[in-house]
């Protein structure tokens, strides 16, 4: 039988089972969110704590979107002008915000193991937006749920992860979830940007594109500024020569995502992003019913399943 | 008269008066290894002999410890560990560093000078031997730094300093950056003596690692430190050693690179020594997948290959002795995320039983190895090993090798509890430390209470 623990922290908290348990609870939801009235009453009276201590657009306004359509009451703080700012401890701030009774507290941090840390400090079930270059499992949902969408299964397929692997908490998350879900996976980046000894999470590693073409998915990352002025790449313009996705490099077979924002003409070009082969729309697209599949699964989901077993 | 090195509280103590029976005494240096009874007179081992021999020898008042099936070890020293003080007392201080240093059965310890202010002047190191004097329950000795400020730029006085108490220098904490500044506190040692130990890291290489570069901080996406950090600065330095024949002792190795840069300097002559930390012997980086904050230290855990050279090079002589880079931090410090969390565990009151549940129990390693690099560690720096026979100031401590115990269970004699051990089944257990000839820790309900077998 399938069990979901309290907290989804990291994708090892899942098995495949409980994976495709989510994904199937997100095809329901996806279709309450065609309907006019995009509401379910799943948790009403119930608190959803957002706690962002790293700017995010997409999956802030996601997560608050799921929980207000599963009727949630939804209290969303960003670290800016909080007490956060003004020194007070992650620990305290978690403390605190559980005085209010909160059934899930989602956190985004730029440390790894926060998530793992409020875990221990607040009675709510815990889940993680984002820990550092860590992990970032709702986002390995969406991707699985959009690529089931599209390929019907992930079994046998072959993956590619472009990009900045070092850096990249969703390439992390996204190893653990295609690999779980029968997918064979691949980075690929600049030496400097491929962790050593990244073939322990269960993939292949490449330096150079040559291979890209027996991809059915091709996972492009973002390639962030910064990263030239930390020598980690001479400069974008090389960067982009080498492993920038365009039509050129890419078959009409193959399937593209990014977890976004997109720099575009870095990374991927603009006629890769605007291809039909691009299924970008579609991944923010799920990120909604997927979030809400989780916040229910963790919320309300498990006890029944338990009465069922 | 020789400068005064080791400091304790010397008023208002009183001197062991002790009667030690049937213990099993293990002293490798004397190749003792068998029951004995020990008797202590005015701090200082007055009589031995064989079990039952010395029953009534010390007149009926004296207290007597019955130890058949106990072991007996000399007292252990630690030429590695942060008390602190001054200026964070609030993370450990004199008196609580050196009671867990007692509860680690541990009869003397050599204090870092990585303080608030920096032990970098005579004025600082007066006032905390004489705070010392006053405070700790077992000797301790300092280092004083190498550079002013721990800036890596210009020297502190250095032969003010080993007037004044110092024994030895180090910027530990921090690795000496400029080879160029390294060389000439290595020359300038010719004038002042005193061993120069380095905490080697190539700051351009571990950045701002967090953990051992490897699979896990791979999985974890946490910045790594790679072992190249430390062994390119121990050939560096090695290299310099050798050049100006000056004594260099290196901290903490932790990987087999290290290892290898320690075996080619000794080979070719240079006088160099090197301690590893019971958490490196022990751990590897696979507890750091917890991200919990008590397995991050500097250097960090590495991989099991490391851990097994560690091993190996411990039980070969190579690396010379045990230290534990005691590092306590306040709870509130530790309770963050792992990368925002500072470096350092605990190892004081758990050294002895980590290195014997681990180690030994496993087979990895003989525990008479165990007690000869446990208190190895000050004669590296000149002090006296402690040893175990007639007419010898007290340095003993005594250990149950079948309690098993719980780390942290009943708390710490460290005002800190960041012990990597913490949680931990281990066993053997410390049950009376004497050092100096005081009787520094005492477990009266273990001791009175019969063997438990």
């Amino acid at each position: 039988m399938t069990r979901l623990g309290r907290h989804l922290l990291s994708i090892e908290d899942l098995d495949r089972p409980a994976i495709e348990r989510i994904l199937d609870r997100a095809e329901s939801f996806d279709e309450v969110s065609g309907r006019e009235i995009k509401k379910v009453p799943a948790l009403r009276g119930r608190t959803i704590v957002n706690l962002f201590y790293e700017s995010s657009t997409r999956t802030s306004s996601s997560f608050e979107l799921a929980a207000k359509r599963l009727s949630a009451d939804v209290v969303s703080i960003r670290s800016q002008g909080s007490a956060v700012d003004k020194g007070e401890s992650l620990k305290d701030t978690v403390q605190t915000l559980s005085a209010y009774d909160p059934a899930a507290i989602v956190i985004r941090s730029p440390h790894a193991g926060a998530a793992t840390l409020v875990a221990g400090w607040t009675p709510a079930s815990v889940i993680n937006a984002g820990d550092g270059k860590h992990e970032h499992p709702t986002q390995a949902l969406l991707d699985v749920f959009t690529l089931r969408r599209r390929l019907g299964s992930l079994d046998a397929t072959n993956i590619w992860i472009v990009g900045d692997v070092l850096h990249s908490r969703v390439a992390r998350s996204n190893i653990l979830a295609f690999t779980r879900m029968g997918a064979e996976v691949t980075v690929c980046g600049p030496p400097t940007l491929i962790p050593r000894e990244i073939e322990a999470l269960g993939c292949q590693a490449a330096t150079t594109l040559d291979g890209l073409e027996n991809a059915d998915v091709v996972y492009v990352l973002r390639m962030q500024q910064e990263r030239m002025r930390d020598s980690f790449v001479p400069s974008l313009r090389e960067y982009a020569s080498r492993y920038q996705i365009n039509p050129a490099r890419l078959n009409p077979n193959q399937v593209l995502m990014h977890p976004g924002p997109v720099n575009r003409g870095v990374e991927l070009s603009g006629e890769a992003i605007d291809s039909p082969q691009a299924l970008i729309g579609a991944q923010v697209r799920a990120g909604v019913a997927v979030r809400m599949a989780v916040l229910y699964e963790l919320l309300v989901g498990a006890p029944a399943l338990a009465e069922v077993a | 008269m020789s400068t005064q090195r080791l400091f304790h509280r010397d008023r208002d103590t009183s001197r062991a008066e002790l009667l030690i029976t049937n213990a099993h005494v293990l002293d490798p240096r004397a190749e003792l290894d068998e029951p004995h009874d020990v008797l202590i007179r005015d701090g200082h081992i007055a009589e031995f002999g064989s079990p039952g021999s010395l029953s009534g020898v010390g007149g009926p008042d004296i207290e007597t410890i019955d130890a058949a099936g106990r072991h007996l070890f000399p007292g252990f020293v630690d030429p590695h560990v942060h008390l602190r003080t001054p200026g964070q007392e609030y993370k450990e201080n004199l008196e609580t560093g050196t009671a867990a240093a007692a509860a680690g059965g541990f009869c003397a310890v050599i204090a870092m000078p990585n303080t608030d202010p920096v032990v970098d002047d005579a004025a600082i190191l007066g006032s905390l031997t004489e705070a010392a004097r006053r405070q700790a329950k077992v000797p301790v000795g300092f280092l004083a730094s190498i550079t002013r400020n721990l800036k890596g730029q210009e020297l502190t006085e250095m032969a003010e300093l080993r007037d004044a108490g110092a024994l030895g220098f180090t910027d530990d904490g921090k690795p000496v950056v400029s080879a160029g500044t390294l060389r000439k506190a290595l020359q300038y040692q010719r004038l002042t003596g005193g061993v120069i130990a380095l905490h080697e890291e190539d700051p351009d290489l571990s950045r701002d690692g967090a953990m051992h570069e490897g699979a896990v901080s791979a999985r974890l996406g946490i910045a790594g430190i790679p072992t190249l950090s430390e062994s390119t600065m121990v050939a560096r330095d090695a290299a310099l050693a050798a050049y100006e024949g000056a004594r260099v002792h290196f901290q903490h190795l932790s990987c087999v690179e290290s290892i290898e840069a320690l075996r080619h300097a000794k080979a070719a002559g240079a006088n160099v020594s090197a301690e590893v930390c019971p958490h490196h012997l022990t751990l590897t980086d696979d507890m750091v997948r917890t991200l919990d904050s008590r397995f991050k230290m500097n250097p960090p855990l590495r991989t099991e290959t490391d851990r097994q050279a560690l091993v190996a090079a411990l039980k070969s002589g190579l690396i010379d002795c045990v230290a534990t880079d005691h590092a306590p931090h306040a709870v509130h410090e530790k309770e963050v995320p792992f990368e925002q969390a500072p470096m350092g565990t605990t190892g004081l009151e758990t050294a002895f039983a980590a290195l014997y549940t681990e180690l030994v129990i496993s087979g990895e390693i003989e525990l008479a190895t165990v007690i000869e690099r446990m208190t190895a560690g000050g004669a590296l720096y000149g002090l006296p090993i402690p040893r175990i026979a007639p007419g010898e100031p007290a340095n003993l401590t005594l250990v149950d090798l079948d309690v098993r115990f719980e780390v942290g269970a009943e708390g710490y004699a460290s005002r800190s509890a960041n012990c990597c051990f913490h949680g931990r089944a281990l066993q053997g257990k410390v049950l009376l430390t004497v050092a100096a000839g005081t009787v520094a820790h005492l477990d009266r309900m273990s001791t009175q209470a019969p063997v438990a077998r």
